[in-house]
C-alpha cells in the first residue's frame, strides 16, 4: 500500500486534530484580511442607513445559544447602527431563549460609549416584549393585534403601558422589521406571514446553514437585505465600520476552510491514484 | 364521535384561516384571532407535554437500568437544578422592598439571577460546544464525500470548492490574480444567487404544493393519520 492509498483511508482523528489547530491558533493572532462585502450584506446595511431618524423597528430574536457565535455579532452591530440612527426598538422572541440573547446583545451595545452618554431609557427608546409560545401563529396574530399577543413585556410591565408601544396596533405601526433566525420559526415564516400580508419592509440575519433557503426572498425583493452566517456578520461590521467579533473570528474560519479544502484536494488525488492502480 | 369532533374542529379552523386570508374583514378577523389564541394555548401545553414526556422516559430508563441510564440521570438533575433556580431562587435574590414575591419571581431571567448564571455559564457554552463539534464532522465528511466519482459529484465538488473558499477572505487573497468581477467571492456569490436560488425555488414550490394538498386533505377529513390509530 503506497502513501496515497494510505492517505485515502486516513484516520478521521487526524483531520479532527488539524481542524482543532486551524480553529484554535488563529484566535491567538490578529489576521488582517480584506473582507469583500456581498450585495445582500451591503443591502442590509443600506436598508438601515436609509431609515429616517427615530424610526420604530421591530426585531425578532429566533435563535438559541448554539447559533449565537454566528448571529450575536450581527445582532450587536445592528443594535449599534439602529441606536446611532436614534431608532426606537421593540424586541420579541419566538424561541424561548431569544429574548435572553437579545438582552445580552442590548447590554453589549449599550456599553458602547456613544450610547452610554445618550442615557437611552427602557420603555421609551427600547423594550423587550419577551417570548411568546405559538411559533408561526404568533407572527400571524401580531398582524391584527400586537399588545394582545404580548400582554406583558420581559420585565412584567403591561405592554400597553410602555411609551414606545403608544399607538402600536400591528405591523403597519412599525417602519421596519429585522429578524435573526436559525430555523423554525424564522425568516421564512416572517416573510410568508408578515411581509407578504402586511407589506412590511424586512431584513434578516441567518446562520450560514439556513441562509440558502432565504436567498430567493432576497432576489424577489421580499427581503431587503440578508446576512449569512459569520461571514455575513463580518461583512456588516466592515461596511458599517464597526469592527467586532464577526471580523475577528473570520481568521479562524479562513484557516479552517483552507484546511478542509486542502484535505478534499488531497483526498481526490488519493482517490484517482488508488483507482488507476486498480 | 371521538373522531368526528376533532375532524370538525380541524375543518372549521382550517377554513377560517383560508377565508381570513382572502377576506380580511370581520367576523373572520376575530375568528382568526380566537383560533390563533387556541393554537397558542395548545402549543404552550405541548411544551409541558414534551418536558413531562422527557422526564418519564428518563425515569423509566433509570428504573430499568437501561443502557446509558447515567445520561438520563444527568437530564433529570439538570432539569431540577435549572427549574429550582428559575422558580425559587429569584424569591431570595436582591428583592427590592416594593416588589411582591410574584413580581420578583417573574424576573428569573434577569442578569445576575441564578437562572441567568446557569444560562450564561452552563447552558450556553455546552450547547455552543455541541454545535461546534459539527465543524469536525463536516471536515471529516467532506474529506470522504467530496470525491469526483461522476459528473454530478464533480459539479458538487467544484461548487463546494468555490463557495467554501469564496466565503472567506483568504479565497480572494489566494485567487487575487483573477480579473476584477471574476474573483472567487464573485463566483461564489453567483453560485449562491443563481443556480442555488433556482434549486431553492423549485424545492419551495414543491413544498408549497405538498402543503396545499395535505392541508386540503386534512380540512376535508380525507387525511386522518394525525388522529392516531389507522389512517
Amino acid at each position: 500500500m503506497n502513501f496515497w492509498e494510505k492517505f485515502a483511508l486516513l484516520d478521521r482523528r487526524i483531520i479532527f486534530a488539524f481542524i482543532f489547530l486551524a480553529l484554535a491558533l488563529p484566535l491567538f493572532f490578529t489576521i488582517h484580511q480584506p473582507i469583500p462585502v456581498s450585495p445582500e450584506g451591503r443591502a442590509y446595511y443600506e436598508s438601515i442607513e436609509n431609515l429616517p431618524a427615530g424610526s420604530k423597528v421591530l426585531l425578532s430574536f429566533d435563535f438559541d445559544p448554539p447559533s449565537s457565535p454566528e448571529l450575536q455579532p450581527m445582532a450587536e452591530a445592528t443594535f449599534k447602527q439602529l441606536f446611532t440612527k436614534n431608532c426606537k426598538l421593540v424586541v420579541i422572541g419566538l424561541w424561548p431563549q431569544g429574548p435572553q440573547q437579545a438582552e445580552k446583545a442590548l447590554a453589549s451595545a449599550l456599553k458602547d460609549p456613544r450610547f452610554a452618554n445618550k442615557k437611552l431609557e427602557y420603555g421609551a427608546d427600547y423594550a423587550n416584549l419577551g417570548f411568546m409560545a405559538g411559533e408561526d401563529v404568533v407572527i400571524q396574530k401580531m398582524n391584527s393585534d400586537i399588545p394582545s399577543t404580548f400582554p406583558s413585556d420581559y420585565k412584567g410591565n403591561a405592554t400597553a403601558s410602555l411609551p414606545i408601544m403608544k399607538g402600536v396596533k400591528n405591523y403597519k405601526n412599525f417602519d421596519f422589521i429585522i429578524n435573526f433566525s436559525s430555523g423554525f420559526p424564522g425568516t421564512r415564516e416572517w416573510v410568508q406571514f408578515c411581509v407578504d400580508r402586511s407589506g412590511s419592509k424586512m431584513i434578516a440575519g441567518n446562520t450560514a446553514v439556513q441562509a440558502p433557503e432565504n436567498y430567493p426572498y432576497f432576489r424577489s425583493g421580499q427581503l431587503l437585505g440578508l446576512l449569512a452566517g459569520m461571514k455575513g456578520a463580518a461583512e456588516y461590521e466592515t461596511v458599517s465600520s464597526q469592527p467586532g467579533k464577526g471580523i475577528s473570528f473570520m481568521g479562524a474560519q479562513s484557516v479552517s476552510h483552507l484546511i478542509v479544502m486542502l484535505f478534499v484536494i488531497l483526498g481526490n488525488i488519493a482517490f484517482f491514484v488508488s483507482r488507476r492502480k486498480r | 364521535m371521538r373522531r368526528e369532533i376533532p375532524l370538525f374542529i380541524t375543518s372549521v379552523v382550517g377554513l377560517i384561516f383560508i377565508v381570513r386570508f382572502f377576506i380580511p374583514h370581520e367576523p373572520f378577523f376575530s375568528l382568526e384571532n380566537v383560533s390563533a389564541s387556541w393554537i397558542q394555548v395548545i402549543k404552550a401545553f405541548a411544551i409541558w407535554l414534551g418536558i413531562l414526556n422527557l422526564l418519564k422516559v428518563s425515569l423509566d430508563k433509570i428504573y430499568k437500568k437501561e443502557k446509558g441510564w447515567g445520561y438520563a440521570g444527568i437530564i433529570i438533575v439538570s432539569f431540577l437544578a435549572i427549574s429550582i433556580a428559575g422558580f425559587f431562587f429569584p424569591l431570595w435574590e436582591n428583592r427590592p422592598a416594593g416588589d411582591s414575591y410574584i413580581e420578583h419571581a417573574r424576573k428569573f431571567q434577569y442578569p445576575g439571577t441564578s437562572f441567568d448564571w446557569f444560562y450564561t455559564y452552563v447552558y450556553a457554552p455546552l450547547s455552543s460546544t455541541m454545535f461546534a463539534t459539527l465543524a469536525f464532522f463536516i471536515a471529516s465528511a467532506s474529506f470522504r464525500a467530496f470525491r469526483a466519482r461522476s459528473f454530478q459529484a464533480t459539479l458538487l465538488l467544484l461548487a463546494g470548492f468555490v463557495v467554501m473558499l469564496g466565503s472567506v477572505p483568504v479565497g480572494n487573497v489566494l485567487f487575487g490574480w483573477l480579473p476584477q468581477g471574476w474573483q472567487i467571492s464573485d463566483v461564489a456569490d453567483w453560485v449562491r444567487n443563481v443556480p442555488q436560488v433556482a434549486g431553492q425555488r423549485a424545492i419551495q414550490i414543491g413544498i408549497a404544493l405538498g402543503i396545499i394538498s395535505t392541508s386540503l386533505r386534512l380540512i376535508l377529513g380525507i387525511e386522518r393519520s394525525h388522529l392516531g390509530g389507522e389512517a
